[in-house]
Protein backbone atom coordinates (compact mmCIF):
# COMPACT_ATOMS: atom_id res chain seq x y z
CA UNK A 1 0.00 0.00 0.00
CA UNK A 2 1.69 3.25 -1.09
CA UNK A 3 -0.32 5.38 1.35
CA UNK A 4 -1.06 5.00 5.04
CA UNK A 5 -3.61 7.27 6.64
CA UNK A 6 -3.80 8.62 10.15
CA UNK A 7 -6.86 10.62 11.15
CA UNK A 8 -6.84 12.54 14.36
CA UNK A 9 -8.51 15.74 15.53
CA UNK A 10 -9.73 16.96 12.12
CA UNK A 11 -6.29 16.30 10.61
CA UNK A 12 -5.78 13.64 7.98
CA UNK A 13 -2.16 12.62 7.52
CA UNK A 14 -1.24 10.64 4.42
CA UNK A 15 2.12 8.90 4.63
CA UNK A 16 3.17 8.48 1.01
CA UNK A 17 5.82 6.01 -0.03
CA UNK A 18 7.59 4.64 -3.09
CA UNK A 19 7.88 6.38 -6.43
CA UNK A 20 5.48 9.09 -7.59
CA UNK A 21 5.29 9.55 -11.34
CA UNK A 22 2.52 10.02 -13.90
CA UNK A 23 1.68 6.31 -13.71
CA UNK A 24 1.46 5.93 -9.94
CA UNK A 25 -0.13 9.38 -9.43
CA UNK A 26 -3.41 8.19 -10.97
CA UNK A 27 -3.87 5.55 -8.29
CA UNK A 28 -2.65 7.83 -5.49
CA UNK A 29 -5.11 10.51 -6.58
CA UNK A 30 -7.97 8.03 -6.33
CA UNK A 31 -7.19 6.75 -2.85
CA UNK A 32 -6.36 10.22 -1.49
CA UNK A 33 -9.66 11.58 -2.81
CA UNK A 34 -11.61 8.70 -1.30
CA UNK A 35 -10.09 9.44 2.08
CA UNK A 36 -10.61 13.21 1.76
CA UNK A 37 -14.28 12.65 0.87
CA UNK A 38 -14.71 10.32 3.84
CA UNK A 39 -13.12 12.51 6.52
CA UNK A 40 -13.34 16.04 5.08
CA UNK A 41 -10.35 17.01 7.25
CA UNK A 42 -9.76 20.65 8.12
CA UNK A 43 -6.10 19.92 7.54
CA UNK A 44 -4.58 17.46 5.09
CA UNK A 45 -0.92 16.58 5.64
CA UNK A 46 0.95 14.90 2.79
CA UNK A 47 4.11 13.38 4.24
CA UNK A 48 6.82 12.66 1.63
CA UNK A 49 9.31 11.15 4.06
CA UNK A 50 9.19 7.66 2.51
CA UNK A 51 8.93 8.81 -1.12
CA UNK A 52 12.01 7.54 -2.94
CA UNK A 53 11.40 9.31 -6.24
CA UNK A 54 9.09 11.96 -7.60
CA UNK A 55 8.80 13.98 -10.79
CA UNK A 56 6.49 16.89 -11.60
CA UNK A 57 3.49 14.53 -11.50
CA UNK A 58 3.72 14.76 -7.71
CA UNK A 59 3.40 18.55 -7.98
CA UNK A 60 0.20 18.07 -9.99
CA UNK A 61 -1.01 15.60 -7.37
CA UNK A 62 -0.48 18.11 -4.55
CA UNK A 63 -2.10 20.94 -6.54
CA UNK A 64 -5.11 18.76 -7.25
CA UNK A 65 -5.51 17.78 -3.59
CA UNK A 66 -5.17 21.45 -2.62
CA UNK A 67 -8.16 22.19 -4.86
CA UNK A 68 -10.20 19.37 -3.28
CA UNK A 69 -9.54 20.50 0.28
CA UNK A 70 -9.70 24.22 -0.44
CA UNK A 71 -13.15 23.77 -2.00
CA UNK A 72 -14.69 23.22 1.46
CA UNK A 73 -12.30 25.54 3.36
CA UNK A 74 -9.62 23.03 4.40
CA UNK A 75 -5.87 23.58 4.41
CA UNK A 76 -2.94 21.51 3.22
CA UNK A 77 0.63 20.89 4.40
CA UNK A 78 3.40 19.04 2.61
CA UNK A 79 6.14 17.61 4.80
CA UNK A 80 9.58 16.08 4.47
CA UNK A 81 10.50 17.29 1.01
CA UNK A 82 14.13 16.97 -0.05
CA UNK A 83 15.85 20.20 -1.22
CA UNK A 84 15.29 19.16 -4.85
CA UNK A 85 11.63 18.22 -4.44
CA UNK A 86 11.03 21.40 -2.45
CA UNK A 87 12.52 23.36 -5.35
CA UNK A 88 10.22 21.52 -7.78
CA UNK A 89 7.14 22.33 -5.67
CA UNK A 90 8.21 26.01 -5.50
CA UNK A 91 8.55 26.21 -9.29
CA UNK A 92 4.78 25.81 -9.39
CA UNK A 93 4.07 28.55 -6.85
CA UNK A 94 2.54 26.02 -4.44
CA UNK A 95 4.15 27.79 -1.47
CA UNK A 96 1.44 30.45 -1.71
CA UNK A 97 -1.32 27.83 -1.43
CA UNK A 98 0.13 25.27 0.95
CA UNK A 99 2.66 25.01 3.75
CA UNK A 100 5.77 23.30 2.34
CA UNK A 101 8.38 21.91 4.71
CA UNK A 102 11.73 20.31 3.89
CA UNK A 103 13.32 17.47 5.78
CA UNK A 104 14.87 18.68 8.98
CA UNK A 105 18.62 18.48 8.61
CA UNK A 106 20.16 16.06 11.06
CA UNK A 107 16.91 14.12 10.94
CA UNK A 108 16.57 10.49 10.06
CA UNK A 109 16.94 10.95 6.32
CA UNK A 110 19.27 13.89 5.86
CA UNK B 1 36.05 20.54 -24.62
CA UNK B 2 36.19 17.52 -26.91
CA UNK B 3 33.73 14.76 -26.06
CA UNK B 4 34.63 11.26 -27.23
CA UNK B 5 31.77 8.80 -27.08
CA UNK B 6 32.74 5.73 -25.06
CA UNK B 7 29.52 3.79 -24.72
CA UNK B 8 25.97 3.86 -26.03
CA UNK B 9 22.61 2.14 -25.61
CA UNK B 10 19.38 2.30 -27.56
CA UNK B 11 16.02 1.44 -26.12
CA UNK B 12 12.64 1.22 -27.79
CA UNK B 13 9.46 1.06 -25.78
CA UNK B 14 5.74 1.47 -26.08
CA UNK B 15 4.21 4.69 -24.74
CA UNK B 16 2.54 3.05 -21.75
CA UNK B 17 2.70 4.85 -18.42
CA UNK B 18 3.84 1.67 -16.68
CA UNK B 19 7.09 2.01 -18.69
CA UNK B 20 8.02 5.39 -17.16
CA UNK B 21 9.76 3.82 -14.17
CA UNK B 22 11.43 1.23 -16.40
CA UNK B 23 12.82 3.90 -18.75
CA UNK B 24 14.33 6.07 -16.04
CA UNK B 25 15.76 3.03 -14.22
CA UNK B 26 17.48 1.77 -17.39
CA UNK B 27 19.01 5.17 -18.17
CA UNK B 28 20.17 5.60 -14.58
CA UNK B 29 21.68 2.12 -14.48
CA UNK B 30 23.61 2.84 -17.67
CA UNK B 31 24.78 6.28 -16.50
CA UNK B 32 26.02 4.67 -13.28
CA UNK B 33 29.17 3.71 -15.23
CA UNK B 34 30.31 7.32 -14.79
CA UNK B 35 30.26 6.91 -11.01
CA UNK B 36 27.73 9.71 -10.45
CA UNK B 37 26.67 10.98 -7.06
CA UNK B 38 23.24 9.93 -5.78
CA UNK B 39 22.12 13.48 -6.49
CA UNK B 40 23.30 13.43 -10.11
CA UNK B 41 21.63 10.09 -10.72
CA UNK B 42 18.40 11.37 -9.22
CA UNK B 43 18.53 14.45 -11.51
CA UNK B 44 18.89 12.20 -14.57
CA UNK B 45 16.05 9.92 -13.46
CA UNK B 46 13.77 12.91 -12.93
CA UNK B 47 14.56 14.50 -16.31
CA UNK B 48 14.07 11.20 -18.17
CA UNK B 49 10.81 10.62 -16.36
CA UNK B 50 9.58 14.04 -17.51
CA UNK B 51 10.61 13.48 -21.12
CA UNK B 52 9.06 10.01 -21.33
CA UNK B 53 5.87 11.20 -19.62
CA UNK B 54 5.60 13.96 -22.25
CA UNK B 55 5.65 11.28 -24.98
CA UNK B 56 2.88 9.35 -23.26
CA UNK B 57 0.66 12.29 -22.31
CA UNK B 58 1.29 14.64 -25.26
CA UNK B 59 2.89 12.89 -28.23
CA UNK B 60 0.48 9.96 -28.27
CA UNK B 61 -2.56 11.24 -26.35
CA UNK B 62 -5.08 8.80 -27.78
CA UNK B 63 -3.02 5.85 -28.88
CA UNK B 64 -0.01 3.80 -27.98
CA UNK B 65 3.09 4.73 -29.97
CA UNK B 66 6.80 4.07 -29.86
CA UNK B 67 9.43 5.93 -27.87
CA UNK B 68 13.13 5.65 -28.68
CA UNK B 69 15.75 6.48 -26.10
CA UNK B 70 19.44 6.74 -26.91
CA UNK B 71 22.01 7.29 -24.19
CA UNK B 72 25.61 8.12 -25.01
CA UNK B 73 28.28 8.55 -22.40
CA UNK B 74 31.52 10.36 -23.17
CA UNK B 75 35.01 10.27 -21.71
CA UNK B 76 34.52 13.85 -20.51
CA UNK B 77 31.71 12.69 -18.21
CA UNK B 78 29.03 14.09 -20.51
CA UNK B 79 25.80 12.07 -20.71
CA UNK B 80 23.61 12.80 -23.70
CA UNK B 81 20.09 11.33 -23.62
CA UNK B 82 17.82 11.56 -26.62
CA UNK B 83 14.11 10.81 -26.23
CA UNK B 84 12.34 10.62 -29.55
CA UNK B 85 8.74 10.00 -30.59
CA UNK B 86 6.79 10.02 -33.83
CA UNK B 87 3.77 11.59 -32.20
CA UNK B 88 1.73 14.71 -32.86
CA UNK B 89 4.58 17.22 -32.44
CA UNK B 90 4.67 20.57 -30.62
CA UNK B 91 3.19 23.57 -32.48
CA UNK B 92 4.96 26.19 -30.33
CA UNK B 93 8.10 24.96 -28.54
CA UNK B 94 8.75 28.28 -26.76
CA UNK B 95 5.25 28.20 -25.30
CA UNK B 96 5.54 24.51 -24.36
CA UNK B 97 8.73 25.22 -22.42
CA UNK B 98 7.15 27.97 -20.30
CA UNK B 99 6.70 26.87 -16.69
CA UNK B 100 3.07 26.11 -15.78
CA UNK B 101 1.93 25.99 -19.41
CA UNK B 102 0.07 22.78 -20.13
CA UNK B 103 -2.37 21.53 -22.71
CA UNK B 104 -3.17 18.40 -20.70
CA UNK B 105 -6.00 18.20 -18.22
CA UNK B 106 -5.69 15.42 -15.64
CA UNK B 107 -3.70 17.47 -13.13
CA UNK B 108 -0.52 18.03 -15.08
CA UNK B 109 1.53 20.76 -13.43
CA UNK B 110 3.00 22.16 -16.65
CA UNK B 111 6.48 21.85 -15.17
CA UNK B 112 7.94 19.09 -17.35
CA UNK B 113 10.39 21.20 -19.35
CA UNK B 114 11.11 23.51 -16.40
CA UNK B 115 12.16 20.50 -14.32
CA UNK B 116 14.30 19.10 -17.15
CA UNK B 117 16.02 22.48 -17.49
CA UNK B 118 16.47 22.81 -13.78
CA UNK B 119 18.01 19.34 -13.33
CA UNK B 120 20.11 19.04 -16.49
CA UNK B 121 22.86 21.26 -17.95
CA UNK B 122 21.19 21.59 -21.34
CA UNK B 123 17.81 20.72 -22.88
CA UNK B 124 17.26 20.88 -26.61
CA UNK B 125 13.87 20.34 -28.27
CA UNK B 126 13.24 19.71 -31.93
CA UNK B 127 9.70 19.12 -33.09
CA UNK B 128 7.50 19.13 -36.16
CA UNK B 129 3.72 18.90 -36.05
CA UNK B 130 2.56 15.53 -37.32
CA UNK B 131 6.11 14.19 -37.46
CA UNK B 132 7.32 13.96 -33.91
CA UNK B 133 9.57 15.38 -31.22
CA UNK B 134 13.13 14.80 -30.11
CA UNK B 135 14.23 16.02 -26.71
CA UNK B 136 17.97 15.97 -26.01
CA UNK B 137 19.12 16.15 -22.40
CA UNK B 138 22.75 16.72 -21.46
CA UNK B 139 24.54 16.62 -18.17
CA UNK B 140 28.20 16.39 -17.29
CA UNK B 141 28.75 14.00 -14.43
CA UNK B 142 31.35 15.27 -11.95
CA UNK B 143 30.89 12.06 -10.03
CA UNK B 144 31.93 10.84 -6.66
CA UNK B 145 35.55 10.69 -7.85
CA UNK B 146 35.22 13.95 -9.82
CA UNK B 147 35.58 12.45 -13.29
CA UNK B 148 35.37 9.36 -15.44
CA UNK B 149 35.72 6.09 -13.63
CA UNK B 150 36.51 3.19 -15.93
CA UNK B 151 33.74 3.36 -18.49
CA UNK B 152 36.24 2.33 -21.21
Amino acid sequence: MPVQFIYDDQTLTALLSGEIDHHSAAFLRQILDESIAKFRPSKLILDFDAVSFMDSSAVGLVMGRYRCVDAYGGAIEVLNLTPKTLRMMRLSGLQSLAVLRGKVSGGKNE
Amino acid sequence: MKHNSVNQIKLELESRSVNESFARAVVAAFAAQLDPTVEELSDIKTAVSEAVTNCIVHAYPNNCGRVWITVIIHDSGLVRIRVRDKGCGIPDITKAREPLFTTAGEERSGLGFAVMESFMDRVHVRSAVGVGTTVTLEKTIRGRSGGLNDAG
